[in-house]
């Protein structure tokens, strides 16, 4: 595709600017990923040769050096604490005397067991003493695979380390060389909150993170690949183990027939796309809309608009979203009123909640009653950060109330609040809260039900990932739903990077 | 001639702008409107006492304080109550102190590895945060933190990732001017000293929407207290008890109950949240604005 100048780009049209940038987007895609390609291979090799130089190293330092340095290799840090820093020889040493200990003691034993997860499950025994067969349990797969990434990641560490403490020891030898004298204990503690504060700061978020984030993620990344489910919860009933990519192939492939894994996934993620989309245009206009009501000049109570507004950000979802779930209901408030009214009859009631069409726009519906009030703040923070001379000119030049709209506050608006989308839209993707309190995922769907998961037609990914754990026990599906979900998300985040720039000049005043 | 024009045109604008604002003030009662009938309502509907049954209409017909006397006498709500009032705010003490360490560590300080930290972290994001709850559920069931003691085990999974959530108040302490810390610095402060005695009196704002949001997050929290309890009363927080009153075969006994723990629930967190809704609102805009 010819790649147009400036000057020819900007003759054209608004409509015919986006076909322009949605081409190069689509026909720049395979240098893109040529370019990511190359990108990666230059990785590997500046890995390759990291490694190679890390070995060089560990080796010359081993060559040059003292017998102090030399000695550090087996036992940690003993050359610090031979030069006389005791703190951290003895924190190198501590260390390896924890690592060598857990290892012998039930390092070992998780690592071989890593490999098959288990191989003897729950039997049974014959029990002399009560002369009867009972029923013993030896392996625990649930433990092993757990145990086993921890002492793999215990291993990394401890050869981190090992290598942190080799550095150490030829800086050392260095500074020691050079005629400087070497950094004393009480130094080392006093840069903690000085030149390494940040070490102090991040420690305890960090290890949280760790050990509360990452390490599941990982190991749920891992149950992806293993049978894990109600039938082999790994130590009362079956071991469980590793099934190569037979759970991902399930989601993947494209059989006919609407009752299988795959045409119940492609369902539900089509509705939680729709809903994202909706769920975060309709506020985000609607907020704006709402916000310029309040904030035009010559209303008044303005403050009163926005306390009452505000009232739903203030008072817990499950309370708010628990009470309209209800209020619709068939025998709800909202029938009731109707049928007062004279509306609907006894036997027409509306069932806001048993129509799946209906159910889902009564979610996004309501979804907006919710999240009207939250941009509306923020878009009061920003309009009122617009430069009123933009206005001011604007009027002067004869521009109409709209066209103010469309030529000054929406492009600035989009402007700031472009990450904000993104991260609202990735958000309502994982809006648990709003489908699970007013519909529980609700109306059912028997195709769906038949498919391993309890999911209706409001479901969203992140829904279905809940009753698939909590209903069904059904891990393995579970971690695969929620790799799915991240791999949404990722390529979400990655497309919108990608043409945010070029976004971004359309935005530009004119 | 000309004044004439004007002052026509003068007369035509503000008859549109009166027609205009007429418009607005019709929109936003009615939106208020709509706004307020379910706040009203359950708390009418809370005085209900000719039956417990969900009804059709709003103003009750008997009126009474039975289902308060009910609620506090014949139910755990209590129990559900001083559970998400002790987490909530234990949550807003360490929340907080890990949210400002966090976001000024990675705002004001720069080291080897801070990028990759941040890239980390916003991959990690991407992930449901319920994924991890599978593993977490049996660890801490080995710390016998589940179920009936579910309350010490909710407060760690708070708390231990509560510093991915560092952005809003990063975005708000890249706004402290760098010239300050490095001014302390050439004057002999450690970073510690920075910290504590320049940025932090400067941080009112954010400290408090820190506070705020930690605290109100355990209120509405549903989905790992529902995990964690596992219908445990004695473990659950208000979101799940209240929740499991509203399910087929106990909304018929229990609805007017809901309503009147919802009230009780709503009242202080929305008192409070009104209270401090200008550093929310800093909070928010602020944030929003920077991503």
């Amino acid at each position: 595709m010819e790649k147009l100048s400036d000057l020819e780009y900007l003759k054209l049209t608004k409509a015919q600017k986006f076909f322009y940038r949605l081409k190069l987007l689509i026909t720049g895609f395979p240098s893109w990923l040529l370019g990511l390609g190359k990108a990666l291979l230059s990785f590997l090799k500046n890995i390759i040769l990291n490694i190679k130089n890390e070995f060089l190293d560990i080796f010359l330092t081993f060559k040059n050096g003292d017998f102090k340095t030399k000695l550090s290799y087996l036992f940690m840090g003993f050359g610090s604490i031979a030069r006389g820093q005791i703190l951290r020889g003895l924190l190198f040493l501590i260390f390896e005397i924890v690592f060598i200990f857990y290892m012998i003691s039930s390092g070992t034993y998780w690592l071989n067991k890593l490999m098959t997860l288990g191989t003897k499950g729950p039997q049974e025994v014959y029990n002399e003493k009560l002369d009867q067969y009972v029923m013993t349990y030896y392996d625990n797969s649930f433990k092993i695979l757990l145990y086993g990434i921890l002492t793999i990641i215990f291993i990394i560490a401890f050869i981190y380390t090992w290598r942190l403490n080799i550095k150490q020891n030829k800086i050392s030898e260095a500074i020691i060389k050079s005629g400087k004298k070497l950094k004393s204990s009480k130094d080392d503690l006093r840069s903690l909150v000085d030149d390494q504060f940040h070490k102090t700061l991040l420690a305890l978020p960090l290890t949280g993170i760790i050990v509360f984030t990452a390490l599941p993620i990982l190991f749920m990344i891992l149950i992806a690949f293993t049978n894990f489910d109600a039938n082999h919860n790994g130590y009362s009933n079956a071991l469980f183990t590793w099934v190569g990519t037979s759970n991902i192939n399930q989601l993947v492939t494209w059989t006919s027939g609407s009752s299988n894994f795959s045409a119940t996934f492609g369902e539900i993620l089509t509705w939680t796309l729709i809903w994202a989309f909706f769920a975060t245009f309709t506020n985000y206009f609607l907020g704006i809309f709402v916000a310029l009501m309040i904030n035009k000049k010559g209303i008044m109570f303005k403050k009163l608009w926005r306390t009452i507004l505000v009232m739903t950000i203030a008072i817990p979802q499950f309370i708010s979203l628990l009470y309209v779930s209800k209020m619709f209901s068939n025998n709800g408030i909202i029938n009731g009123w109707l049928m007062d009214w004279g509306i609907v009859g006894l036997d027409s009631r509306i069932q806001f909640w048993e129509n799946p069409t209906l159910a889902r726009i009564m979610v996004i519906l309501i979804n907006i009653w919710i999240g009207i009030p939250y941009l509306m703040l923020i878009a009061t923070g920003i309009l009122l950060n617009i430069p009123a001379d933009l206005y001011e000119s604007a009027k002067i030049d004869g521009a109409s109330t709209l066209q103010q709209f469309q030529k000054i506050t929406l492009p600035y608006m989009l402007f700031i609040t472009g990450p904000y989308l993104l991260t609202s839209f990735i958000g309502n993707i994982n809006n648990f809260n709003v489908i699970f309190l007013l519909t529980g995922g609700g109306p059912t769907n028997q195709a769906y039900t038949t498919s391993g998961g309890s999911a209706g037609y409001t479901d969203l990914l992140i829904t279905w990932l809940f009753k698939i754990t909590t209903v069904d026990s059904n891990y393995k599906l579970a971690a695969v739903i929620g790799i799915a979900v991240f791999v949404v998300c990722a390529a979400i985040s990655l497309f919108v990077y990608n043409i945010l720039p070029s976004m971004k000049n359309e935005e530009e005043f004119q | 001639m000309s004044m004439n024009n004007n002052e026509k045109r003068h007369m035509k604008q503000s008859t549109k702008n009166r027609i205009s604002n007429t418009v607005i003030y019709i929109i936003l009662i009615l939106m208020s409107i709509i706004w307020l009938i379910p706040f009203v309502s359950i708390v009418l509907q809370s005085f209900r006492i000719e039956s417990t049954l969900q009804v059709g209409y709003v103003i009750p017909k008997q009126w009474g304080l039975d289902n308060y006397i009910k609620l506090f006498k014949e139910t755990s709500f209590p129990i559900w109550y001083l559970n998400t009032l002790f987490i909530a705010l234990i949550v807003a003490l360490v929340q907080t102190l890990v949210v400002l360490s966090m976001s000024y560590t990675l705002s004001r300080l720069r080291f080897k590895g801070r990028k990759f930290l941040m890239n980390f972290m916003l991959v990690l994001g991407l992930f449901p945060g319920f994924l991890t709850m599978i593993v977490l559920y049996t660890v801490l069931k080995d710390l016998n933190m589940i179920m009936a003691n579910a309350v010490p085990g909710l407060i760690l999974v708070y708390v231990a990732s509560s510093g991915m959530g560092y952005y809003i108040s990063k975005g708000f302490f890249d706004t402290i001017p760098r010239s300050l810390d490095e001014a302390a610095r050439i004057d002999g402060a450690t970073r510690f000293q920075v910290f504590y005695q320049i940025i932090m009196p400067l941080s009112k704002p954010i400290v408090i929407y820190t506070i705020l949001t930690a605290f109100l997050g355990p209120w509405g929290d549903f989905i790992f207290a529902r995990y964690i309890s596992n219908y445990n009363s004695s473990g659950m927080n208000v979101a799940v008890g209240l929740w499991s009153w509203l399910q087929k075969d106990t909304i018929a006994q229990k609805y007017t109950l809901f309503c009147a723990g919802g009230v009780i629930v709503a009242i202080p967190v929305t008192i409070l949240f009104m209270c401090l809704q200008k550093y929310y609102v800093e909070g928010v805009t602020g944030g929003a604005v920077k991503g």
